[in-house]
């Protein structure tokens, strides 16, 4: 449950980045949480008010895309999504898979004024 | 490029450097960034890193529930190998050196670092740390996290090896409740293995569990309390880590 903390310094780098770009408003933001980032999107979105409320970013909405575990196959080349966090490939099952998506916590974009 | 040691870490884009990525649509733009939110904890635990590679010291991040054994395994391990490797440990905990007063009797020494309301130690604490209370002249850093299954799996500290434990008394499948910690460890230690006689737990459950989640894992079933496997895991500090 750091999902607040981390809300925070969403903020203080989107202000900043804001201020530098002279914007007069952030309407939105737009993040990408990964499955396997550790970051709850519901949290997020429960925090992000919380950390927004009397600043700059008062207004700004938050969209959050969620990006699925995502693996290639050593064995297949296959590139699948599998369930409930299981390393395995969805084609074969070969557990011989590279993690490809699903890390990021990443901030994508911000549109201002 | 990074400004204090010119890495390659500081290379990556940062917040500034995105704006040429600007597309303008009247009154309104949008701001191309792709930049990790987290990257100042990870910049600053790749600094951690490389500090102590240099001085060659293996640091090891340990993160498990709360009561799963994690000091109890750490005293065990001071008093076998703290003759023979100069070990530092700190404890992160949100409140009381409880822990640390356990391993400050035994060989190596420890500081306790209380992270109030923060629920995972994140690199800065660790920085802080480095050239002070760990002089360079260790062997080992041992680290042991907040008991926390949730939130130490996110923060990188600057660690070499992550190692996550599930003790007997929690259930066999912790790992599959807490994919993301699990999967995150190059070696999961089964703690507290002497008491599975008194209690409704299956091994072979918990290494299937484990390994859906991190097929590659090494898997150490210990006792600290008996000793049973424990030469594995002090075989694995000396000699793999």
């Amino acid at each position: 449950m750091h999902e607040l903390s981390l809300a925070q310094t969403l903020v203080e780098s989107v202000t900043a980045l804001a201020k530098k770009e002279n914007a007069t408003k952030v309407s939105s933001i737009t993040i990408s949480v990964g499955a396997l980032s550790g970051v709850s999107k519901d949290s997020l979105e429960f925090c992000f008010p919380m950390a927004t409320k009397d600043t700059f970013l008062a207004s700004t909405k938050i969209i959050i895309n969620e990006i699925p575990l995502t693996t290639v196959c050593s064995e297949c080349e296959a590139t699948t999504y599998p369930n409930n966090y299981y390393i395995l490939c969805q084609n074969c099952q070969s557990t011989n898979v590279r993690i490809t998506g699903g890390k990021e916590f990443s901030l994508v974009s911000m549109e201002v004024e | 490029m990074c400004e204090d040691c010119g890495c390659e870490e500081g290379n990556k884009k940062i917040y500034f450097d995105s704006l040429e990525n600007s597309v303008e649509n009247a009154s309104q733009k949008t701001i191309k960034i792709e930049t990790d939110i987290l990257d100042k904890n990870n910049h600053i635990a790749h600094h951690n890193s490389h500090w102590l590679q240099d001085r060659n010291i293996a640091t090891l991040n340990i993160m498990s529930s709360p009561g799963s054994g994690k000091t109890y395994l750490l005293e065990k391990t001071l008093d076998k190998l703290g003759h023979l490797k100069k070990i530092a440990v700190l404890i992160g905990d949100q409140q009381t050196d409880n822990d640390a007063k356990r391993l400050i009797l035994k060989e190596g020494k420890v500081k306790q670092i209380n992270t109030v309301s923060s629920c995972h130690l994140d690199a800065s604490m660790i920085q802080k740390e480095l050239g002070s209370f760990v002089d360079g002249s260790e062997n080992m850093l041992i680290i042991e996290n907040v008991g926390n299954l949730v939130c130490p799996a996110a923060f990188k500290l600057g660690e070499k090896i992550k190692i996550a434990l599930l003790s007997t008394t929690e259930g066999e499948d912790k790992p599959l409740k807490y994919p993301v910690l699990f999967h995150s460890a190059d070696v999961i230690i089964i703690t507290k293995t002497d008491l599975i006689p008194y209690l409704d737990w299956d091994l072979n459950k918990a290494y299937e569990y484990i390994k859906k989640i991190n097929p590659n894992a090494l898997i150490i079933p210990v006792s600290a309390k008996t000793g049973d496997g424990m030469t594995r895991w002090y075989d694995y500090l000396m000699n793999e880590v």
